[in-house]
């Protein structure tokens, strides 16, 4: 069943979203929105490189998101408002890593594959890779989910706890990385946030306790990818785009569906 | 109970040795000796930027000393409640699974907390529709989970009404009356949590003097740092005690 590309593409997008939905949920807590932004469009760089190199993309952007990151850590704090730092080097990031794919000779490369993602094209190799990095980050976050949450709720409360938030921080650094070198061929660079952001936002009115928030996030990331990718093959849309815009829709309705039961 | 550990629990809790820390060039704290005994309460006061915050976190692990050396009891067990909880309002929280960081506990031990705290019909609540006061009981009530020898409150009553934050610090006395836990606070609330305390540390920096609520009241680096103002007050807070209504010292 792994030959139809259409299962392949479908299998990718319900891995990254997955992924995406339960870091997401940090993401919105810790307002890292900006910082995950910065991360992915690095990946456009470490794209630009790993073809310039001929090595593997995933590991190309990991590698240049996971430096991204580690920089914007550490230098947030020194002089400059958080937002501006990340502005700058988020879209630094993004105009060299466009910059540097032009003067890759011979390679024809289609660059609204990376930008915009390009699911359809998921090999088998490529579809184990996301899996195996999806997998990775979920694990990962349930692993230190408690320490996760501590270092999130306040700093001073986790020291207290035997908790070192700077190494918790290092944590969802790494995840977000992996998940930006995973979804760049799913979502593409530039909506790599909104699978991060959306599902978590979208799941926040029912959630009573982070753990029913993550959940939900999930289930709302995951049917975006399904419905998505049923709505692009359909509709014969983008199906990165696609994904984003239905993942969209069931936050607004999720939003409403709130407003009307309170009433 | 062998005289071994009854030997460990009459040490001092926590004694800092000649401490000095500095962030980002600026000198916080330097030649800083303080010791906490067990069942004692300490009321750490001092102005704006005097350290008092830096000198808690010190205690509790979220600071390293650049000098000197902090002791702790072996075994030392620390609640810690913070200055202020920003939760943010994405984070979804009940009071319930919030008492379950770090560590998951049950049902009962969660109840006796909260009640120990006074707050206990609240466990179903998100904990950002509780009041001021409410919330800082639930941050008390985790903090009262693991059973401290040593109990660290930041400022914990700041954005409390008078009668609340005094309210809040009988409570705090009862608890250390029951459970026999020393307690470690800053405040800026001067009448209401000297007549708390066993012993106050007047810090600016350095220590500039300590000893109990009357000594330090009537010390004249205290009175420097503070004005006349809150002797005053202290005796009005004491002859008044039971009351929930008496005067602010900065009038």
């Amino acid at each position: 069943m792994f030959d139809d590309f259409l299962v392949r593409a479908t299998l990718a997008g319900v891995a990254v979203a997955m992924a995406a939905a339960v870091l997401g949920c940090f993401v919105v807590w810790r307002r890292m929105a900006y910082f995950g932004d910065a991360t992915a469009h690095a990946a456009i760089l470490g794209v630009a490189l790993s073809l310039g190199l001929s090595i593997s993309i995933f590991a190309g952007a990991m590698a240049v998101a996971v430096i991204m990151a580690l920089i914007v850590a550490g230098l947030s704090g020194r002089g400059y408002a958080e937002d501006t730092l990340l502005g700058v080097l988020a879209h630094s990031a993004l105009a060299f890593g466009l910059v540097a794919v032009s003067f890759i000779p011979d390679v024809r490369v289609d660059l609204g594959a990376y930008l915009f993602g390009d699911i359809l094209a998921v090999g088998k190799t490529d579809l184990a890779v996301i899996w195996i990095g999806a997998l990775a980050v979920v694990g990962l976050i349930a692993w230190r989910w408690s320490r996760l949450l501590m270092a999130t709720l306040n700093a001073d409360l986790a020291f207290a706890s035997g908790i070192h938030p700077r190494r918790e921080q290092l944590v969802l650094t790494l995840a977000l990385a992996i998940v930006v070198a995973v979804s760049i061929k799913v979502v593409g660079a530039l909506l790599i946030t909104a699978l991060l952001i959306i599902p978590a936002a979208a799941a926040r009115p029912f959630g009573r306790t982070p753990e029913a928030m993550a959940l939900g996030a999930v289930v709302i990331g995951v049917a975006s990818a399904v419905l998505g990718m049923f709505a692009a093959y359909q509709l014969d849309t983008p199906t990165g785009p696609t994904i984003v815009s239905v993942a969209a829709i069931l936050f607004v309705l999720s939003n409403l569906s709130r407003l009307l039961w309170s009433r | 109970m062998p005289p071994l550990r009854k030997g460990i629990l009459m040490q001092p809790l926590v004694q800092t040795h000649d401490i000095a820390v500095s962030f980002g060039g600026r000198q916080v704290l330097s030649h800083v000796a303080i010791t906490i005994n067990p069942g004692e309460i300490v009321t750490i006061v001092g102005p704006n930027g005097s350290g008092k915050s830096t000198l808690l976190r010190l205690i509790a692990g979220a600071v390293k000393p650049d000098h000197g050396q902090v002791v702790r009891r072996p075994g030392l067990r620390i609640g810690y409640v913070p200055q202020k909880l920003q939760l943010d309002p994405t984070l979804p929280m009940t009071v319930r699974r919030f008492l379950d960081l770090p560590r998951r506990c049950d049902d009962a031990t969660a109840l006796a907390a909260l009640e120990e705290a006074g707050v206990s019909p609240a466990a179903d609540r998100q904990m950002s529709d509780l009041s001021g006061g409410q919330f800082q009981r639930v941050l008390l009530a985790r903090a009262l989970l693991n059973q401290p020898d040593l109990l660290i409150l930041d400022e914990a009553t700041q954005g409390l009404d008078q009668p609340g934050s005094a309210a809040f610090y009988q409570r705090i006395e009862a608890v250390r009356d029951k459970l026999g836990c020393g307690v470690l606070m800053v405040s800026h609330e001067l009448h209401v949590v000297m007549s708390a305390s066993d012993r106050v540390i007047c810090l600016n920096g350095h220590v500039c003097c300590e000893g109990t609520p009357d000594v330090v009241s009537s010390a004249p680096e205290y009175r420097e740092l503070f004005g006349t103002g809150t002797g005053g007050a202290l005796a009005l807070y004491r002859h008044e005690h039971d009351h929930a209504h008496h005067h602010n010292p900065e009038d």
